[in-house]
């Protein structure tokens, strides 16, 4: 195999939603209490800025297998849309509201993207440009 | 992180029969659909039997297809011949990228609401600990199996049906696949302990 170089989305792709777990779990530990939401911003910023950072990185690397990847994307971001949905209708059913509603409609997204990414880059990675 | 740009170690084209017809098989898409239909339903009517059923059947079929995968699976594919490596994932892969995720909704979304259900995710609850414990098990796995397993499994399934596969890289994707599904497959007796820990 002939190897060249690419960034390392699926890492940054991984801290991401670790960051993303962290956060769900902190406040997923004090139900039915609201905790303390500091850590909760902090964690969800970090992952964004992880996200967003791996989405730049990975639109700036010329010859890339593209077509496998928006495929495997495309795909992927429509079924974690439709289970994004259902989680976050479940969140409002349960009375879920004001800053955590907005933590977890956040976590959601993380996960919406970074899924889908971490799939599509997992494909396109071995494929011919 | 590398890509792979030129494949000298391709095998030669594969016979018809490895190469799979589809990614995802789609004559299993209802079968999910009514399963999942099935969960939606005991979470909504709140039926205590439904939601153990689900929370059971699904972490029982969960745990053993990862420790089978794992542990004993895993070494047997590796002592396969290419050839034979190669047909057995054309028809093992697809059926898995179906049946895992279907299985950790079920276990997962009922085990939830039972949770709740019980008072267990309450912080006055007395094992509370032992649940959180249960969530950072869950976050690992989830880590796991979206970083490392499913994109694996995946790559695999397109590595297949080009024409001249390359037998290397299925093999270290298969490696990849087999070694992250034992991990899980381990920390799913973690989840058993603690699970096991609640009522008694």
């Amino acid at each position: 195999m002939n190897e060249r170089r690419l960034p390392p989305v699926g890492l940054l792709g991984v801290i991401s939603m670790v960051l993303t777990i962290v956060s769900v779990i902190y406040l997923a530990s004090y139900i039915p209490k609201v905790p303390p939401l500091g850590p909760s911003i902090g964690l969800m910023a970090a992952a964004g800025v992880v996200l967003l950072a791996n989405a730049v990185q990975l639109a700036r690397v010329r010859d890339f297998a593209w077509r496998p990847f928006r495929l495997v994307f495309g795909w992927a971001l429509v079924a974690y849309i439709v289970i994004a949905g259902m989680l976050e209708y479940v969140f409002l059913y349960d009375h879920t509201r004001g800053g955590v509603l907005a933590l977890m409609t956040l976590s959601l997204v993380s996960f919406t993207v970074n899924v889908p990414l971490l799939l599509g880059f997992g494909v396109a990675r071995y494929q011919s440009s | 992180m590398a890509a792979v740009t030129a494949a000298p170690a391709a095998a030669a084209a594969p016979p018809a029969s490895v190469i799979p017809a589809s990614i995802v098989p789609l004559r299993g898409l209802p079968i999910v659909a009514v399963v999942l239909a099935g969960l939606i339903a005991a979470i909504a009517t709140n039926s205590a039997w439904a939601l153990t059923f689900f929370h059971v059947a699904g972490g029982g079929a969960w745990t053993a297809l990862d420790l089978f995968l794992g542990l004993i699976l895993g070494p047997i594919v590796r002592t396969m011949s290419p050839q034979a490596r190669a047909e057995f994932t054309s028809r093992y892969m697809p059926k898995m990228l179906l049946i895992m995720p279907t299985l950790v909704t079920m276990t997962l979304g009922s085990g939830f609401q039972l949770a709740r259900d019980y008072g267990f995710l309450d912080t006055s609850y007395s094992r509370h600990a032992w649940i959180v414990a249960s969530f950072v098990i869950v976050g690992v796995m989830t880590t796991i199996a979206l970083g490392v397993l499913n994109p694996a499994g995946l790559a695999v399934m397109f590595e297949l049906r080009k024409p001249a596969p390359n037998g290397m890289l299925i093999g270290k994707l298969m490696k990849r696949y087999l070694y992250s599904a034992g991990v899980t497959g381990v920390m799913q007796v973690a989840t058993l302990v603690i699970m096991t820990r609640l009522p008694t």
